[in-house]
């Protein structure tokens, strides 16, 4: 077996490891496998730019950037944090922890385009969970804001990985069904969706404690 | 039938709207990274393979080299924002739920209802496509309703976009690379090397073996689609299901589930990882992989635990 192409793998996590640009990371990683794959260089090329090409779809949900910048010229964030201000009994954890229970059910309800980092997560979670922080424990330095910011983004992840596969309708489910029926093991995407259940709630409680430790924590690091 | 290549061209207007103003500003290296980028929305069906790639090397050329900063584009003061917001109240919250509003529950009407009959829409392609006729009218009802200037969409997308930087193409590229290392057998290697090193006759090592593979071979290629078909091929249903009698179901279903941790665990799966990072303007690139650690590896155990009990303890 010509075990060669696999210098390709350790190219992308000696180039993350090194912080190199990624995209450069990427692309010496795909032009290297391919030809250590016994692939004529153009042909390498042209693989890339077809499958760059074929994936165009995943860049087009930038087009919501106008949007959600022209609402944030009217202050979207600001209202986003004045809500959260406006609440009693509202703390980053509970916060986050309501915000993990929705999106893993809408998620589990084939919603999955409800939340998402550039819709939701930086205009509306993550400046709320920021002001309730601030709100119980008073100014944070910039680190910890950093710190809640990426709990919230973590916590959209964390609940849409872990709620989506519920949904029999979806992408990844189809997949383990067609894998399987390939291989004579005819099932059907509801056998399959009913087994992400118990790892939806594992999530929900380890993700769901993790975010209440880490209010509790960001509490406590205060004099 | 509206088709991709309408959204294509939706999105090629909207980069090349942005390589406009990065040109009238002289920022050469990102008027000619998101021009590049718009060329593809626009030209990328009608071009041949090879020249896409050559447009693609330069895209990271552009970008390797630093030339994609970010910009200041006119704006309001956080001062001016508090007092719209005052003025403005929860309605702000309107258009930025019309865009998945549209895209949910148009995907629910067109595919539950005689709508879906008509054509409209391409096949499979609902979700995407409603999701961008929600932009278009959450843009048009929020641009009446405040009465914006003609220019800020595009100005305030681009303050976004520059911030984002070449990270905005991070997963297409990653997609691409998934793609050439399908094409060198990358997959087939490591699905023959994770079965070199089956311990015989161990069911519970072979699920240990098995969900690691998954979550690393994840974490390897940025998605656990990549991953699943090759160590379902390698380990899961030669050994789990044929050999050891397990239930396919649990170990389809929760194998995935178990990549799923390595996918929060990667820079390489860049739009949920490094994207938001970029997105939230942290200091840190890791930093919300950093927050992810302590949920991923106990969740990966328990899915270790569900696989052993629900596929063979419950099953047999």
């Amino acid at each position: 077996m010509n075990a060669w192409p696999l210098a390709g793998i350790a190219i992308v996590v000696l180039g993350f490891a090194l912080r190199f640009n990624p995209l450069l990371v990427v692309v010496s990683a795909a032009l290297v496998t391919g030809v250590l794959a016994g692939l004529d260089p153009i042909a390498v090329v042209e693989a890339l730019g077809k499958a760059f090409n074929d994936n165009r779809y995943i860049s087009v949900t930038w087009i919501i950037l106008p949007v959600i910048g022209l609402l944030e010229r009217y202050g979207l964030q600001q209202r986003a944090r004045g809500l959260i201000e406006g609440m009693r009994g509202a703390t980053m954890g509970r916060l986050l922890v309501a915000y993990l229970a929705f999106r893993q059910i809408t998620s589990a309800l084939g919603m999955k385009d409800i939340g998402g980092h550039p819709q939701a997560v930086r205009p509306l979670v993550a400046p709320m969970a920021e002001a309730a922080a601030v709100k119980t424990h008073g100014d944070l330095p910039d680190k910890a804001r950093d710190e809640v910011k990426a709990m919230a983004a973590a916590t959209d992840n964390v609940g849409l990985f872990f709620g989506e596969d519920i949904f029999f309708a979806i992408a990844s489910i189809l997949l383990i069904q067609g894998v399987f029926e390939a291989a004579g093991y005819p099932l059907t995407p509801l056998q399959l969706s009913v087994w992400a259940i118990p790892s939806a709630l594992c999530a929900f409680a380890i993700h769901g404690g993790r975010i209440l430790a880490f209010d509790r924590r960001l509490g406590s690091a205060r004099p | 039938m509206i088709t991709y290549e309408w959204l294509y061209a939706l999105a090629g207007a909207a980069f090349a709207g942005w390589a406009l103003l990065s040109l009238r500003e002289q920022r050469w290296g990102n008027a000619a990274f998101w021009g590049l980028l718009a060329a593809s929305f626009f030209a990328g069906s009608h071009l041949s393979d090879f020249a896409n790639g050559v447009l693609v090397l330069a895209l990271v050329a552009i970008a390797g080299f630093g030339g994609v900063r970010r910009s200041n584009p006119p704006t309001t003061s956080p001062e001016q924002r508090a007092a719209h917001a005052a003025r403005l109240g929860n309605r702000l919250f309107a258009p930025a739920l019309v865009v998945p509003v549209t895209a949910v529950a148009g995907t629910l009407l067109y595919n539950y209802t005689p709508l879906g009959g008509t054509g409209l829409l391409e096949a499979r392609r609902e979700t995407l496509i409603l999701f961008g006729l929600g932009v278009v009218a959450a843009l048009a009802g929020a641009m009446v309703w405040l009465r914006a200037p003609l220019l800020a969409p595009a100005q305030e997308g681009r303050r976004l976009i520059d911030s984002i930087g070449w990270a905005a193409i991070l997963p297409q590229m990653l997609a691409a690379l998934g793609a050439v290392f399908a094409i060198a057998g990358v997959g087939e290697i490591i699905g023959a090397l994770a079965g070199a090193i089956i311990p015989e006759g161990s069911v519970l090592l072979t699920v240990v073996v098995f969900a690691a593979g998954m979550a690393a071979f994840t974490m390897i290629m940025g998605n656990a689609f990549a991953a699943f078909p090759v160590m379902a091929a390698a380990i899961g249903i030669p050994l789990l299901v044929e050999a050891y009698g397990g239930n396919p179901a649990v170990i389809g279903a929760v194998g995935m589930l178990a990549g799923f941790c390595g996918t929060v665990l990667t820079p390489m799966a860049a739009n949920f990882n490094i994207v938001p990072a970029a997105l939230l303007e942290l200091q840190d690139q890791n930093a919300v992989i950093r927050q992810q650690v302590g949920t991923a590896v106990p969740l990966w155990v328990c899915n270790v635990v569900i696989i052993y009990l629900g596929a063979f303890v419950l099953w047999n």
